[in-house]
This record gives C-alpha cells, sequence and structure tokens, in this order.
C-alpha cells in the first residue's frame, strides 16, 4: 500500500464480462495487460479491472503519474470519447458502486489529492445477460485501442474530440 | 421449507386494531429494498411496525436440483457483503454429505482466516461507510453528505483507516478465497488451494497497523456511543434473547462451535446445542405481508420466542473472548454498563468494533501458523444424505441445510440468515424509535432517517434475506382508520422528498 512502490501509470477498467458491450472495459483491460508485457518497461503499468467501481479503488489511485479510467458508456455518437475527469463531491457514491468523479473525490480527500484523471467512454449499446459483445462495439474498442496505446506511450492528445450524444 | 407465499399459520405478532397507516418504502443505504409500515391507534400512538419484505425470495428453490458441489459457488451470489459466510456455511453443511467432519486442520485453519477476514472486511464496511456517517455528522445531516464521502471530506483519517481496515480483510480473502468476493477455495470436504508463503509474509508486515487502526476503531465507536445526547441513550431499546454459537467454555467463537441462547435478563436458557439439531431449538413462522421468514424458539412459540443475532447478542452471550485485546475491549463494554445487559440497537456497533479487532487477532494468530501454507486439504468418508452447516456471519447466525440425492443433486435446501434471525427484532426496534420520535401525523425527514438508523445498526443488507429484483421508490402513506390515504411522501435517491405523488401499489390496506 506504499504510494512510492507503484507503477507510474494506472489502468483501470471495469464492466461485466457476462453482459454484452458491458465487457469493453474488461476486455481492454486484457489488452493493455499484453501490451504491456510485450512493449512497455516492467513496473511501468499497472492494469486492474473489476466489475464496477468501489471506495477502496481509490487507494489504487494513490501516487500515480497518470491515470486511465476506461468503462463502456452509452448514448456515445463516436466510437470513443475522452475527457479529463475532475473530482467532484456530488457524483453518486455508494457502498457498491460509485461515480468515477466520485472516486477522484474520495482519493483527494483521503490523501490530498487525486492524480491527473483521464476517462474513456467506449460506444457500448446491449447489455444482454449472457450475450457477448457485438460487432459494432468490438470495432469500437479496436479504435479505442489506438488511442489507449498513445496514452501508455504518453504520446496521446489530452482530447482527441469532444463526446457528443445520440440524439433520443 | 415453509411456503412464504402462503398467509402465515403461526402470527408473530397479533394483528392491530383499524387504525392509520404510515409507510416508508423503500429504506436507504441498506443493500435490498424493504419498506416500513407504521400501524397507528386511534390515538395517534404507534401501535405497530412492520418491516415488509415483499420481493420474491427464490434461493431455496432455484438451488434444488443442482449439483451439490455447485453449491458453495452458487450461494455466495445471495449476499455482495457477505459471499464468504455463505459460501463457507455452505461448504461446512456439505462437508457432511461427503463424510468429511472434521476436515484436515490445514483445510480448516484455512477456512477459519477467510472467515475473519470476512468479518474485518465486512464490520469495516458496515461501521465505516454505512453507520459512521449518521454517527460522526449527525443524524439530521444533510442527506448530499451523509455517507463515506461526507467522512472522508470531514474525517480524512478515520475514513482511511476504514477503508484500509477494510481493504486488509478483502485481501485475507483473495489470498485464501482466490478473489476478494466470490472465491472458490473452500470446496465440499475442505479446500482446493493453500495460502501462498508470499501472500501469507505481506499480510503478516501490515498486522501491526491494522491491530493499531482496529484499537482506534473501538475507541471511536465507543467514543461516539457514549457520547450520544441523553435522547439517543436508549434509541430503540428493545429487550431480547440472544441466539449464536458459542466455543468451548462460552469463549466468543465465529466459525464453528455449539448454539447457546441467553434470555434477556442475563439466564443462560439453552446451551450445547449441536448445530444440526437447530430444527429442535427454533422454527419459523410467516406473514402475509413479507416474504422473510420470522424464526422463533419452539419452546415460546411464535409470539414470544423471537430473539436477536449478530455482534451485540454475541458478545453478551459469550463468556469471555479468546484474544486478549478485544477480551479487555468486552470487558470495558460491561463495566460501562454496570454489568447490565445492553439492548440499546446503537450499541451494535460499539460490539461490532470489537469484533472487529478480535477479527485482526484471529487473523494474526492464523497468519503465523504454518499449517495454512499446505498439508491435506481435502478429506472424504461415509456419504449422509444431508448436512447443517452454522456460522457467524458478520451480522448474526446463518444456517444452511441440504439434503442430496444419490444423483447427487441437491433435493432439499433452507437457509436461514441473520437478517431473517433479526426480523420481528428489527420490527421491534423500529416501533421504540417510531413511538419515540413520531410527532403527530407529520412524516419528517429526521424521522425517516431515525428509522433507518434502527434498520442499519442490525443489518445493512436485506437483499441476503429476499433476494429483491428492482427497486421501489422511498415513499411513505398516510392513511385513516378506513384505508383512505390522508398524506403521502416519496424520497428519490437523491434524498429530495416530494408530497402529494401516487402511493406505491403495495402500500394498499393492510
Amino acid at each position: 500500500m506504499s504510494a512510492d512502490a507503484v507503477p507510474p501509470l494506472l489502468v483501470l477498467a471495469w464492466g461485466n464480462p457476462s453482459r454484452g458491450d458491458d465487457a469493453l472495459g474488461p476486455l481492454l483491460a486484457e489488452r493493455v495487460q499484453a501490451y504491456a508485457a510485450r512493449h512497455l518497461p516492467p513496473g511501468r503499468v499497472e492494469v486492474l479491472t473489476d466489475f464496477q467501481l468501489h471506495i477502496e479503488h481509490a487507494l489504487d489511485l494513490c501516487g500515480r503519474q497518470r491515470v486511465l479510467l476506461a468503462d463502456a458508456e452509452c448514448g456515445l455518437a463516436q466510437p470513443f470519447a475522452v475527457r479529463p475527469l475532475q473530482p467532484a463531491r456530488g457524483a453518486a457514491l455508494g457502498s457498491h458502486a460509485l461515480a468515477p468523479a466520485a472516486l477522484l473525490q474520495v482519493c483527494g480527500d483521503l490523501y490530498g489529492q487525486a492524480p491527473p484523471t483521464t476517462l474513456l467512454g467506449i460506444r457500448a449499446r446491449q447489455f444482454q445477460l449472457g450475450a457477448p459483445p457485438s460487432a459494432q462495439a468490438l470495432a469500437d474498442l479496436a479504435s479505442a485501442w489506438r488511442w489507449v496505446r498513445a496514452w501508455l506511450r504518453g504520446t496521446a492528445p489530452a482530447c482527441p474530440e469532444p463526446p457528443t450524444r445520440v440524439q433520443a | 421449507m415453509t411456503d412464504p407465499t402462503q398467509p402465515g399459520s403461526s402470527p408473530a405478532t397479533a394483528p392491530p386494531a383499524p387504525g392509520r397507516r404510515i409507510v416508508i418504502d423503500p429504506v436507504t443505504r441498506v443493500e435490498g429494498h424493504g419498506k416500513v409500515t407504521l400501524l397507528l391507534d386511534a390515538d395517534g400512538r404507534v401501535q405497530q411496525a412492520r418491516l415488509h419484505i415483499v420481493e420474491l425470495r427464490g434461493f431455496e428453490q432455484f438451488i434444488v436440483g443442482r449439483p451439490y458441489w455447485e453449491v458453495p459457488v452458487l450461494v455466495q451470489r445471495l449476499c455482495g457483503i457477505c459471499p464468504v459466510s455463505h459460501h463457507l456455511a455452505a461448504c461446512k453443511a456439505l462437508d457432511r454429505v461427503v463424510g468429511a467432519v472434521p476436515v484436515p486442520v490445514a483445510a480448516e485453519r484455512i477456512r477459519r482466516l477467510m472467515h475473519y477476514g470476512q468479518i474485518v472486511q465486512s464490520h469495516a464496511l458496515h461501521f465505516f461507510y454505512l453507520a459512521s456517517p449518521d454517527l460522526l455528522l449527525g443524524f439530521d445531516a444533510d442527506v448530499a453528505q451523509r455517507h463515506i464521502g461526507g467522512v472522508a471530506a470531514a474525517y480524512p483519517d478515520v475514513a482511511r483507516q476504514g477503508v484500509l481496515l477494510r481493504k486488509f480483510g478483502q485481501e485475507v480473502i483473495r489470498i485464501t478465497a482466490g478473489k476478494r468476493v466470490h472465491g472458490t477455495g473452500s470446496v465440499p470436504g475442505g479446500m482446493n488451494r493453500a495460502v501462498g508463503r508470499d501472500d501469507r509474509d505481506a499480510l503478516r508486515a501490515q498486522v501491526p497497523q491494522m491491530l493499531d487502526w482496529a484499537e482506534a476503531a473501538v475507541d471511536l465507536a465507543e467514543r461516539l456511543i457514549c457520547g450520544l445526547p441523553p435522547a439517543y441513550a436508549h434509541f430503540g431499546d428493545t429487550p431480547a434473547a440472544m441466539l449464536s454459537l458459542v466455543g468451548p467454555r462460552g469463549a466468543l467463537e465465529l466459525y464453528d462451535g455449539t448454539l447457546r441462547v441467553r434470555e434477556a435478563d442475563g439466564r443462560i436458557a439453552d446451551d450445547g446445542w449441536s448445530d444440526w439439531r437447530y430444527r429442535d431449538l427454533i422454527d419459523e413462522a410467516v406473514q402475509p405481508w413479507s416474504y422473510m421468514k420470522f424464526p422463533y424458539r419452539r419452546a415460546l412459540g411464535p409470539d414470544a420466542g423471537w430473539y436477536r443475532v449478530g455482534p451485540l447478542a454475541r458478545l453478551q452471550n459469550c463468556d469471555h473472548i479468546p484474544t486478549p485485546r478485544a477480551e479487555a475491549r468486552r470487558q470495558a463494554f460491561v463495566a460501562a454498563h454496570d454489568g447490565r445487559l445492553v439492548h440499546a440497537v446503537l450499541a451494535t456497533h460499539w460490539a461490532r468494533m470489537i469484533e472487529l479487532l478480535h477479527g485482526v487477532e484471529v487473523v494474526a494468530q492464523l497468519l503465523d501458523d504454518p499449517a495454512i501454507l499446505g498439508g491435506p486439504l481435502q478429506a472424504s468418508g461415509p456419504r449422509q444424505r444431508g448436512g447443517v452447516g452454522v456460522i457467524e456471519a458478520p451480522r448474526g447466525t446463518l444456517i444452511h441445510e441440504y439434503e442430496v440425492g444419490d444423483d447427487d443433486l441437491i433435493a432439499r435446501c433452507n437457509l436461514i440468515v441473520s437478517t431473517t434471525h433479526n426480523n420481528q427484532a428489527m420490527n421491534e426496534a423500529v416501533r421504540a424509535v417510531a413511538r419515540q420520535y413520531l410527532d403527530g401525523q407529520t412524516l419528517t425527514e429526521p424521522l425517516l432517517n431515525h428509522i433507518e438508523v434502527a434498520i442499519r445498526a442490525y443489518d445493512p443488507c436485506l437483499s441476503c434475506a429476499t433476494h429483491a429484483l428492482g427497486q421501489m421508490p422511498l415513499s411513505v402513506t398516510l392513511r385513516d382508520a378506513r384505508g383512505a390515504v390522508l398524506d403521502h411522501v416519496r424520497r428519490d435517491p437523491s434524498g429530495a422528498l416530494h408530497r402529494g405523488a401516487t402511493p406505491h401499489p403495495a402500500d394498499g390496506p393492510a
């Protein structure tokens, strides 16, 4: 739990692998893990995956140079969206799940500050229990993956394009 | 198993006379969904409280027909807070089916380590995440801040210690069960994995810090409870008998022991009952307004035989705690109350933190035990038709019972979880609180939260008792003696109250 012993980069991706496009987060985590093993120095990045965010993940953020949070996202018009994330005290917070901005807020409250964090949302449309991710979702993951590799190398633009929403 | 869809043949409480009805639906910051109805008499006094559990209870049914070896994994889905308790209770019951009583020493120690890790993480979650916002920030504090995030902002050291204590417990679970949540380490007959030496050493290094923080947690709970305003000194005070496992010579024992019942006045009523005889000690009644069963002591019947389980019951049912730090704290708890038994529900949090300290002490002992690193892990023997497994889950006694056919499929299943044991005790606590805080016919935010505080002292987890599907809005309905709606309040997830909305369909006349 020592802050000075952790890898400088953290990728925390979440979702349920058994619920259609919700698997995008865990699938991205697998890709990052495999990529890091082949192309990054040992100890450069830590990859975590879970079904949802928990308060304990605030401990995992501590001491990082940069953090990437990644999740499937409903309502996106483009394949993926990237935005810098700021702490927010009013964001949803519970014992079983919490919003990404609330996670940063808890981290800041516990340790004085939260690390620079980017939120990656990958377009998702269907979440049926037992279904695999859709072909479109996998294509969107492939699009996002190019940006993630650049983020891992430190060459990614902070925000390639602002998220736009699907019209209801 | 009794059929909870049928009207109760053994009413746990006498039916009230016609009066006004107030419904609070659901209870927030309880993991699951509940609804409270307050039944008023003609004078506006709370006559009866009903904690409704109306969702479908299905686990005991869909377990039937599954292979017995799947059960320890399946039943973990009963609860996201204490899956380990279900995992181990199922294994203990199925140990008998596969003839593995006792399991090998290494398996017993690793399971015990897993269980006390679960006690630590769950008690930390219950106190720091769910209860401390009320106690530290005030029952009437802004709902938007009355959560662990608010505690982190106002008391960062307290929140950090709570989060790290929970994470320590989760890591104990991970190294024994394979995962922090929903692990698979325990199997009928023993364990399928030992503890790795590196994992063991990493946790051992944290023990001194965890012991210090657990002591600080007891200090905090004691200070908060003893410092409550006089009006809260007897909050939810409901004298009740106490049921729990105890170990040799009446020691506090959370993994395996015999059943003891102590009366509300301190007399031991029953002692030394083997877990497989639990049906001789207790039975279960049902009510038409709840899917949750109402256990009661057979000797006293459904009306008078209800009892309490959980930390407050365990701490006062045992004769001593077999670890030095927690035993000193137990003695201080007893001395602080001049030796009288305590039934005020908020004292549960103090007892809970003493158990958390005990849990860390036991984890420390077991991490020093070389048996957890390996050796024979599974046993087998003559096959049995069925088995019972009883364990002290974080919130109270947990009973699993199974019958297994010659085809290895589950033929019958009965589960009594801690929330179910405490069903009537929670109803009584809610009634006591409502009688104290209901003023006239107005339903206020403080009243709602006082009721929820009483329930949370017992249990943040109604889902394991009911397996709720979906969510209901929070609604409060006031009806007159004829069932007509006088007032209705709905509270949304943000805490905002809305008056005048349509009552929830479940709020119909009794």
